[in-house]
């Protein structure tokens, strides 16, 4: 498939990564032509250098063959105006447009048909979500929802006080004392696939495929005390911390945020009127436990700074407070984060990321396309939802007698309103509902293709 | 350096090359020559060795590759290249002294078309067709041939444009399409349709098939080496005129065509190099037509020749269809100034390039104007886009590297006594990829006159001059293998 990614930011190296893996035909067009070459070189793409909304660099790059158009520079303006002049230029492309300004946001939906765009993005809007999301339940590190919201993939930490440090995983049904199956286990930043002799260590993230009534039932289990986030801090006000403050505010959480520039405070208190604004430097040891670091259940760090969110949160880390969410927009360095205590990483690129890949391999397939795409395991891992259907093989065959390849895990298997996690004599159906885990470098886009 | 890669990499350009003799090997089965089989045969089972052992030592290698992997990787790869492609003619006994063989075929593979043999009428047709067929591979370059082939590299395998970068001639290259695997195929696939092109109309000029598969083989890669001792010379007109078209026609940026393929025809027409090339063809054309008044019988014979003379210098393609070392001193200049512009970047053709003679020239007229308006903020354009000041940069690197190179090997080749012109048209023609010279090194001659160092001096200058010099310093600079 032939797609134009306008403007390089973080944003679209995350996508030309994502989608030049996916062996896709890609064209980037930036104005800097510093970034351009970087990306020509570690890719196997072509690049335009010039203004992406320009009719003449859009026919350079190839609007007129082109699929599909995302645009994700800077501003929000030239994203749409980029869509809407390649939308003239070729009718039946599709376009996806990043708008992030909380002042679109209400009207994204209008904007969606007056610009003819095929999807919006809004990663700090996302991320948003996602952070309220783990903040309903606290304790899991990351939450995956499949089969419309009734199975997760949740990602926990084990330390040395977890009911789980040094227990194989054959033992673990007896302690948690529900169904779950663990998918993956990231140990020293590599990605297992665990079977059931598999001993758990301190400091292991695991990855557990299990129903959504039965969460409460495995952090009970698990002896993660859980009681619901009443007061959260909120480190840095920038655009996700204000969508983050407006979710939370609608259920009732209290929110402070901390931010060191003065005129963003007072925007912020603006729009904000039922959130505690606090101008101050959110590196400052006083004005944290001033503002009730001790007390609070949560605190986010949503500063610009990766290096300075780390910070912040193994400071509340040690504070001990309940649950830390830690923002990071370089996530290439994942890997050696893994000892840290950072708590849940966020990364709103990735989270975009992801949903735009999953746009892009369902306008691929248009039958048998997956209909949800999480990467997980510091995207070492990817977790797919499919629906088997009548041409899927091996319908009611038990899964002991199927060859699957190498590297695939069949991990939940729904059916109706029932949710199962298979064992030996577990079998599909057509209309189920099937969740797979896969190796990073194995890509499966229909269910056919996890057989041997 | 990510040793075990570039093995890896020369191992599948070895293999390629042992590919590429099968042909030889069935033409001598044909003509039941059996010297030259075996020849070819032991070349290629030397190859396979070699490529095995590669393959044995560099199996784990990491799939990661930078700008100095990619230019020291191509230079080895060429040096690797022409010097198992020159064994044929060393075991066939078709040239008895190696470092003869070497060259022969270095300037094969480079596409210049010098030679060493005083009489190729009579040699074995298997390596008259293998000679040829180097011009062939060197012209678009055995790793984009290999890029078009195969899929290398893991998943992140954007490094291959270094590769193509440090093949291809030109001041900046850049892909036609997202793909590297595509790019290098369309690039490929242009090439072999004029190649065939230029065969049948060839054929259509009542010329020997087995003369007409090496001649469209040399003019493609703008090489130059015949099958008949005087060169193409002995042909028709027919056949000359044929040859003069199709040398232009290599000389061209293939990017050009590519944009006909894709029914861009305007574009092609605004693109100030080939305008550049065109004139530069038709004026040296036009003042040596004037130059030689009284020189042919017929007016026609004297453009034929002009033409014909200007078609095969300025792609240095090295054919002769006349002695033009006989020509007025006028016409020589013209030839000579011709021999260092060369023709299109992105085409087979060798020499300075025409591409970077232009951004060089803006370069210069924008310096002049900044003595007169100190603080005039300029941009040197070329096709209505601004050149990036790098791009800018390399070519006055590169004209700083040419004219050293130029002077150190005419210094070194000097010592073999012949005349100032021949070593300095000696040096020329083999730096720039073309073939034939002035006086000793003259169309009616060739380069077996010189003593083994000056022959191993133009060796080099022969592949410096192919893959634009960088790649081949690289290797000589210390910091290249340096760790750090």
């Amino acid at each position: 498939m032939k797609i134009i990614i306008a403007g390089e930011g973080k944003m679209g190296a995350a996508l030309t990564r994502h989608l030049s893996l996916d062996g896709d035909d890609l064209t980037l067009i930036d104005s800097n032509p510093k970034v351009l070459e970087a990306s020509e070189e570690r890719y196997d793409i072509m690049i335009v250098q010039g203004n992406c909304a320009s009719m003449d660099i859009l026919l350079q790059a190839g609007v007129k063959e082109a699929d599909l158009l995302i645009a994700v520079t800077g501003a929000d303006e030239i994203n749409l105006l980029c869509c809407m002049t390649a939308h003239n230029l070729n009718p039946n492309i599709h376009t996806i447009a990043r708008v992030r300004n909380p002042e679109y946001f209400n009207q994204i939906y209008k904007m969606r048909n007056m610009f003819a765009l095929s999807m919006m993005v809004n990663p700090e809007n996302q991320a948003a979500v996602e952070i309220a999301r783990l903040l309903r339940y606290p304790g899991f590190l990351k939450r995956d929802t499949f089969a419309k919201g009734r199975v997760e993939i949740v990602e926990l930490r084990i330390d040395e006080n977890s009911k789980l440090c040094n227990v194989p995983l054959m033992d673990m049904a007896g302690i948690v004392k529900c169904k779950t199956l663990v998918c993956a286990v990231l140990r020293n930043g590599a990605a297992v696939a665990p079977d059931g002799k598999f001993v758990l260590k301190a400091g292991d993230r695991i990855f557990v495929t299990a129903a959504a009534n039965e969460l409460t039932t495995l952090l009970k289990n698990l002896g993660i005390i859980t009681h619901k986030v009443k007061s959260v801090m909120i480190c840095g006000g920038g655009g996700i911390s204000y969508y983050l403050a407006k979710h939370l505010e609608s259920s009732g959480v209290n929110v402070q945020i901390i931010d060191n520039d003065r005129e963003r405070c007072d925007h912020l208190a603006e729009v904000l009127p039922n959130a505690c604004i606090i101008h101050g430097d959110a590196t400052d040891r006083h004005l944290l436990e001033d503002e009730g670091i001790y007390d609070c259940d949560a605190l986010v760090t949503m500063t610009g700074l990766d290096e300075l969110n780390m910070v912040v949160s193994l400071y509340a880390n040690s504070c001990g407070v309940p649950q830390v969410i830690t923002k990071l927009g370089h996530m290439d360095n994942a890997g050696i984060l893994g000892d840290l205590t950072l708590g849940s990483v966020i990364s709103p690129k990735e989270l975009t990321s992801n949903t735009i890949a999953r746009y892009v391999r369902a306008m691929k397939n248009h039958e048998g396309a997956a209909l949800t795409v999480h990467s997980i395991a510091d995207g070492q891992a990817e977790a797919v939802e499919f629906v088997a259907d009548e041409t899927t093989k091996h319908c009611g065959e038990p899964l002991k007698t199927l060859k699957l390849k190498k590297g695939v895990l069949l991990v939940c298997i729904t059916k109706g309103g029932k949710t199962e996690i298979p064992n030996g004599d577990s079998f599909f159906e057509p209309g189920n509902t099937v969740i797979i885990v896969t190796d990073h470098d194995k890509r499966i886009y229909q269910l056919n293709e996890i057989f041997e | 350096m990510n040793y075990k890669m570039m093995g890896k990499f020369m191992g599948k350009i070895i293999i390629v090359e042992a590919i590429f003799m099968i042909p030889s090997v069935l033409i001598g089965l044909w003509d039941r020559d059996f010297t030259a089989v075996g020849a070819f045969l032991a070349t290629i089972g030397i190859n396979l060795a070699i490529a095995l052992l590669l393959h044995f030592f560099c199996k784990n290698s990491k799939d990661i590759f930078f700008a100095k992997e990619g230019m020291a990787c191509v230079g080895l790869s060429w040096l690797l290249m022409a010097l198992l492609g020159c064994l044929p003619f060393f075991f066939s006994g078709a040239i008895p002294n190696f470092v003869d063989a070497f060259f022969e075929s270095a300037s094969g593979f480079t596409t210049t078309g010098a030679s060493i043999m005083p009489a190729v009428e009579g040699v074995s047709r298997a390596v008259l067709y293998w000679r040829s067929f180097t011009h062939w591979l060197g012209g678009m370059g055995v790793l984009v041939f290999l890029l078009a082939i195969t899929s290398v590299g893991g998943r992140e395998n954007g490094f291959t444009m270094h590769l193509l970068r440090a093949e291809s001639p030109g001041p900046s290259v850049g892909k036609l399409v997202p793909k590297m695997r595509k790019t290098a195929s369309i690039l490929y696939l242009i090439y072999v349709a004029l190649t065939v092109l230029d065969f049948i109309f060839l054929l259509f000029g009542r010329m020997d098939v087995f003369e007409a598969v090496c001649t469209a083989l040399g003019t493609a890669g703008t090489g130059g080496f015949g099958v008949r001792n005087d060169s193409i010379a002995g042909y028709s007109s027919y056949i000359q005129n044929v040859c003069t078209v199709f040398m232009l026609v290599f000389g061209v940026n293939f990017s050009l065509y590519y944009l006909i393929l894709i029914k861009q025809v305007k574009n092609v027409f605004k693109d100030e190099e080939l305008r550049m090339y065109v004139l530069m063809v038709v004026g040296s054309i036009a003042l040596i037509v004037w130059n030689l008044k009284g020189f042919y019988e017929t007016f026609g014979e004297t453009v034929k020749h002009a033409a014909f003379q200007v078609a095969t210098i300025v792609s240095t393609t090295g054919f002769a269809s006349t002695d033009f070392d006989q020509w007025p001193g006028f016409s020589k200049a013209i030839l000579f100034f011709l021999m260092i512009t060369g023709a299109c970047a992105g085409s087979t053709a060798g020499g300075f390039k025409c591409g970077r003679a232009l951004l060089l020239f803006k370069g210069m007229k924008r310096s002049v104007q900044q003595v007169v308006h100190p603080n005039k903020v300029q941009v040197v354009r070329l096709n209505n886009h601004a050149v990036d000041e790098k791009v800018l940069q390399g070519v006055n690197a590169y004209l700083a590297a040419y004219v050293v190179i130029f002077i150190v090997s005419f210094l070194l080749v000097s010592l073999d006594g012949f005349s100032l012109i021949t070593n300095i048209s000696a040096v020329s023609a083999c730096f720039n990829n073309i073939g034939p010279g002035f006086e000793a090194v003259g169309p009616t001659c060739n380069f077996a006159g010189f003593g083994i160092f000056s022959k191993l001096i133009l060796i080099l200058d022969m592949i410096a001059g192919r893959l634009e010099i960088f790649p081949i310093l690289v290797l000589f600079s210390g910091a290249t293998w340096r760790h750090r």
